[in-house]
Parts: C-alpha cells; structure tokens; sequence
C-alpha cells in the first residue's frame, strides 16, 4: 500500500511540477515552428520565392489537416498510455466505405460520411477490447487489427473504387482566402479535443491512466472504459481523415493512408507536440505545432526544388533531436 | 549435480505450434514428403530468423527496434550498387555492409542511452532516415547488380557429405541460433534479460545498463545486415526487398512467446516463431488461400499469440481442473 501511495504522491508532484515550469514543450514547439517559417522564408526568399505567400499558406494547411485529424486522435490515445498502429490501413478502408456508399448520389453523401465513421467506431471499439480484454500489449494488438485491415483491403481491391459527388468534393477544395475550409474544421476539431482532455472529467481519466494506470485504477477510474474511448474517439478522427481524402481524391483508395505512412507518422508528430510516448503528459495544442512543423518542413522544400526524400532524412533528424530535447530538460527539472 | 539440457520458460507452445504446422505441411503438399522440402523452407525462412534473433536481443531488454526493415533495404540497394556485377567486390562490400550495420547499432543505441529518446522514437527516426538516404542516395530506383559470388550466401548450397545439398543460408540460420542460445546462457545474455525486466535492480546490482543495452541494438543491426545479405541472394534486388520485414521480425518473436517490454522469452522460442510464421505462410499458400489475406491471417495469429500470453495460466488451470466423479 505504501509503495501505491508512494507513486500517487509523485504523480502529484509531478502534476504540480509542469504546472509550474515556464518552458513547456508546447512553447518550445511553436518557438521551434516560428524559428522554421523564419529560416524558410530567408532560404526561399534567396531563391526568389516567397514561402507564405497565398500558395504556401494553402499548401502548408492542406499538408496539415489529414495529418492534424490523424495526429488528433493518436494524441488521445498515447495520452492514455497506448497507440494506434491500424491508422493509416484503416484511411484507406474509410475512404472506401465512404465513397462506395455515396456512389456518386449527392443524396448519399450524409449515410455516406455516417457509415464510413461508424465502420471506424467499431475498428477503434475492436482495438480498445483487443487491449482491455485480451490484455494484449497496445502495439501488438493495433499492429494485428492493422494487418487485418490490410489484408481486407488487399483482398478485396487493386485500386480506387467508388465516387464521390461533386458535391462533396467542395470539402476538399473550398476555401476561405488563403486557408482551406478542411483545415478550419481540423483546427476546430483540435479545439474540441483539447477542451475534452483539459475540462471533462473523461479528458482528466485519460491522463490519469496514461501516467499509472494501478494508481488511477485504485483512485476509482474506470481504466478500462477510458482506454477504449481514446481509441474509438482516434479511429473516429481517423476516419473523418479518410473521408475527407475522399473527398479531394473524388474516389476512395485502399492505400492513400498505408503509402503515406499516417500511422507512424501521426505519432511522430504527436511525440514531436512534446507527448511522452509513455503517456500520461502532453496535449493536443502541442501535437497541431509538430504537425504544422512537419508541413511547413515539407512545403519549404518543395519551394526550394529539394529531392523529396531529402525530406525523410531531416524528419527522421528533426524527430530525434526534439525528444531528446524534451527528455534532456526533464532530467534538469528532476534533478533541479 | 548435473546440467540438463532444458527449455527455457515459455518455449513449448511455440513449439507445439510449430511441430503441428510441420505435420500439416507434409499432408498439404507433396514437396514435404522429403527432407527436402523442409530445407527449402528452412531456407526461405532464414532471413526472417536471423531478423527476429535480433529483434529478440532489443525487445528481451525492453526495447524496439523498427529500423530494422529499412536497413535491410538499404544494404541490399547499396550492396547492389558497390559490388555492380564484379566478383571481386564481393568480399569488401559484405564487409562494409556489416560495417554499416554495426555503425547503425551503435547509433540507434548510443541516442537511446545517451539522449534517453525512447527506442520506438529513435529506431522510427532511423527508419526515415535510411529511406530517405537509400532513396537520394540511389535515386529512386535501385542500379548496379550483385555477382554470383555474393548470391552464393543466399541461394547456393554445401555439399555435406550424409546431408546431400545444405544451403548456405541454413548453415548461417544455424550458426547464428546456436550462438544467440549460447549467449542467452552466458552471463553477459542473462543480465540483458535481467535489464529488460527491471533496469533499476540491475544498476543497482552493479549491471552496466546502458552497455548491455547499446550491445542489443548493436547485435540486432548486425543480424539486420546478415539478414540483407541473405535476402539479397535470395530475392534478388528491389527497394521494397525489407518492406515490413520490422513488423514482421516483432510478430515472430511475440509468437514466441517474448514479452514486449522485456524480462522474459527466450531465443530460441523467437526463433522458433520465426519458422512458424513462415511455415504457416507456406501452408496457406498450399491450401490456396490468395497471398492477400497473409496479413490479415498474421495479425489474428498475433493478436491471439499475446491474448494467450496474457491468459494462458488461467486457461490452462481450466482445461487441468479435475473432472468431479461422481460418487
């Protein structure tokens, strides 16, 4: 009992601990963000290009809203302790469902966007009791219910299926100005999730579980029922994610998610946000600046005519250095 | 007192699975009603073997090592590209492959213990960087050829007298299980797992955590190089050769019963999950059902693989529960 104690103290500790600090990781990453479009537009401006200029603008918050819808919901569940590797297999199939269902019928369009989101809920639901139930590790158990998905989708598709109404499509194309309508509804979406995790008592259990889970079982939170909320409420962005492909694609595509690598790289960005893969730290407002970094990044070297796979490289970089940067002024705060 | 050979914890039921997916593969197919059939097997199996022995050293100790499907690539392209058809590259090239592998190990474990970066994030980071390093690197498609000699490894065979015709690869998939087994046994392998289970008591009993576990990452680069030579001569080469071979290695050491988070397993029952997987994949390829749905049968095996793990002592107390008599 002393020793559950002994860990609910420092929970708490730690809980006051980042209420305090100055520099949170949030401040670090839109420094870091602020610092990137500076450095860009002086690189591209020695090129003779202007890096937010109305394109960049466009091109840097198209990049980020599949990219920010994804990254949204895997910050729920890796704030709750777990992760989601079927993400990008399960894109694909929503895209799927969503245009085959609408066939091209402007009518179909709302049963359309409802049966892809439902097919999602339960994928989220299937990979929340696969972990609670089975008690299999997180990792495992997505990486499973993503092969299955992948096999589905291999067995059943060799390209696009499926249209979307031209009606439909206004939700990958429309905008306001420079800034596209998508990446309105993500950022609102973003905001929603961060006023879940921050002012519901759900949001709170999250966090909870994600920094200890026996503790937060024995302080009467319901564990089980909260890790399978993150994950339906994560394959549920995901689909949205998949829908909105859709969208702009005109058709749904089995692999639109799997090629882009959605499932490791939303979680990169979320780590890149300043969430400690371990869970139980960290939040939406930071996960929205690592995926606008990883845009930004993406767009700067496109306007600088860079080789793409250049890009890979600097992210794995990027990636790399900004947790241990993280974990380095951790271990200061601790020892300080 | 007298050492007895004896399976380490949690190696039977792969086991088991193994021998029963062995027998069906003889009832399947005709081409296991000989040995040779099962060298064929053992053959096409052992890259995925030697990947998973790696695999097995970074996740025994409490890691993950997803770099490893990207390594395996890129070695092939750049293997390809240096040796560019001429046998006399072959023996400097596969040297330096192994080079490069060892130097990818220590990276990856140095960010780890040095930096304090989580392994997933590290060996993720590794993964891009490779990707896209091959691919600059190469331009997008992969160019040169590799000389008979370096494909030797992979596909030739040894004349072994009472054997007949044994691969190379499975003399290599052989020395290297042995090895890995020997080592688990040494006291360098028991305080590797001793790390994974708890680090703090390690350290605390004077364990050098941070050297143990840079030498896991080291050890599974290695095998990832060894495994790139072999699948080089094997396969052939194509920039997708090590596509989701990472997530493939960790199936086959779960289905060994390794415990991700590290502290139990052993290598052999890793192994062992290796062959498995793939016995499997040749049974349901014998069976007729279409190589699409290989990976979703893979993720339901997982899946129930790690279920067990976690349930298996509360089944098998069901199934031994003694039958009431009646009086």
């Amino acid at each position: 009992m002393s020793a559950v104690s002994e860990r609910v103290r420092r929970r708490g500790e730690a809980l006051v601990r980042t209420r305090t600090s100055v520099i949170t990781p949030v401040l670090v990453v839109y420094l870091a963000l602020a610092v990137l479009l500076v450095a860009g537009s002086v690189l591209v401006g020695v090129q003779g290009g202007v890096l937010l200029d109305h394109g960049g603008i466009l091109n840097i918050l198209t990049r980020g809203t599949v990219l920010g819808l994804v990254a949204i919901g895997q910050t729920l569940v890796i704030v709750t302790g777990s992760l989601d590797l079927s993400v990008a297999y399960l894109i694909g199939l929503c895209s799927l469902v969503a245009s085959e269902t609408m066939a091209g019928s402007p009518g179909m369009i709302v049963p359309g966007v409802l049966a892809a989101l439902g097919v999602a809920a339960v994928v989220g639901l299937v990979n929340g009791l696969v972990i609670t139930v089975l008690k299999a590790n997180a990792f495992i158990a997505t990486l499973g219910v993503a092969l299955v998905l992948r096999g589905y989708l291999e067995h059943n598709y060799t390209g696009p299926a499926g249209s979307v109404p031209r009606a439909f499509q206004h939700i990958g194309y429309d905008r306001i100005g420079p800034v596209p309508v998508a990446a309105l509804l993500m950022l609102l979406l973003a905001a929603a999730a961060w006023w879940y995790l921050r002012r519901t008592r759900t949001g709170y259990h999250m966090y909870a579980v994600g920094g200890d889970v026996e503790v937060a079982r024995l302080s009467g939170v319901r564990t089980g029922r909260t890790i399978v909320t993150a994950h339906v409420l994560c394959a549920v962005m995901a689909g949205l994610a998949g829908v909105f492909l859709a969208g702009r694609l005109g058709s749904g595509a089995p692999y639109v998610g799997a090629d882009a690598g959605y499932d490791l790289e939303s979680i990169a960005a979320v780590v890149l946000g300043g969430t400690a893969l371990a869970g139980g730290r960290g939040g939406v407002a930071g996960t929205i600046g690592g995926v606008l970094i990883l845009s930004t990044l993406d767009t700067i070297f496109d306007d600088l005519g860079l080789e793409s796979f250049f890009k890979d490289v600097v992210r794995g970089v990027v990636l790399i250095a900004a947790v241990a940067l993280y974990a380095r002024s951790r271990t200061a705060g601790r020892s300080a | 007192m007298r050492a007895r050979p004896r399976l380490a914890d949690g190696t039977g039921p792969v086991l088991v699975v193994l021998l029963v997916l062995l027998v069906a593969l003889a009832f399947a197919g005709p081409a296991y009603a000989e040995p040779s059939g099962y060298l064929a097997l053992l053959k096409r199996a052992a890259p995925l073997v030697v990947l998973a022995v790696g695999q097995y050293f970074v996740i025994a100790s409490g890691g993950f090592d997803l770099s490893v499907g990207s390594l395996v690539t890129a070695e092939v392209v750049v293997a390809a590209r240096l040796v560019d058809g001429d046998d006399a590259n072959t023996w400097w090239v596969i040297a330096s492959l192994l080079g490069c592998g060892l130097l990818v190990g220590l990276v990856n474990g140095l960010i780890t213990t040095k930096l304090l970066v989580p392994s997933f994030i590290v060996t993720l980071g590794m993964l891009l960087v490779l990707d896209g390093a091959v691919f600059l690197w190469s331009g997008g498609a992969p160019r040169g050829a590799l000389s008979p000699s370096f494909r030797v490894l992979g596909r030739g065979s040894a004349d072994v007298g009472v054997l007949g015709q044994v691969p190379w690869s499975v003399v290599v998939l052989l020395v290297v299980v042995v090895a890995a087994a020997w080592f688990m046994r040494s006291g360098t392998g028991r305080m590797l797992l001793a790390v994974g289970d708890n680090e703090n008591v390690v350290r605390l009993a004077g364990g050098r955590v941070d050297r143990l576990r840079l030498l896991a990452f080291v050890l599974s680069a290695l095998l990832a190089s060894v495994a790139a030579i072999l699948l080089a001569g094997f396969a052939g080469v194509s920039a997708q050769v090590g596509e989701g071979l990472e997530f493939r290695a960790i199936t086959a050491v779960v289905l060994g019963g390794v415990l991700l988070g590290g502290g139990r397993g052993s290598v052999v029952a890793a192994a062992a999950g290796a062959l498995s997987l793939e016995a499997l994949f040749s049974l349901l390829n014998l069976l007729g059902v279409s190589g699409a749905l290989e990976s979703a049968v893979q993720g339901v095996i997982i899946i129930a693989a790690v279920a067990y793990a976690a349930h298996g002592a509360g089944l098998r107390r069901m199934l031994r529960r003694p039958v009431p008599h009646p009086a």
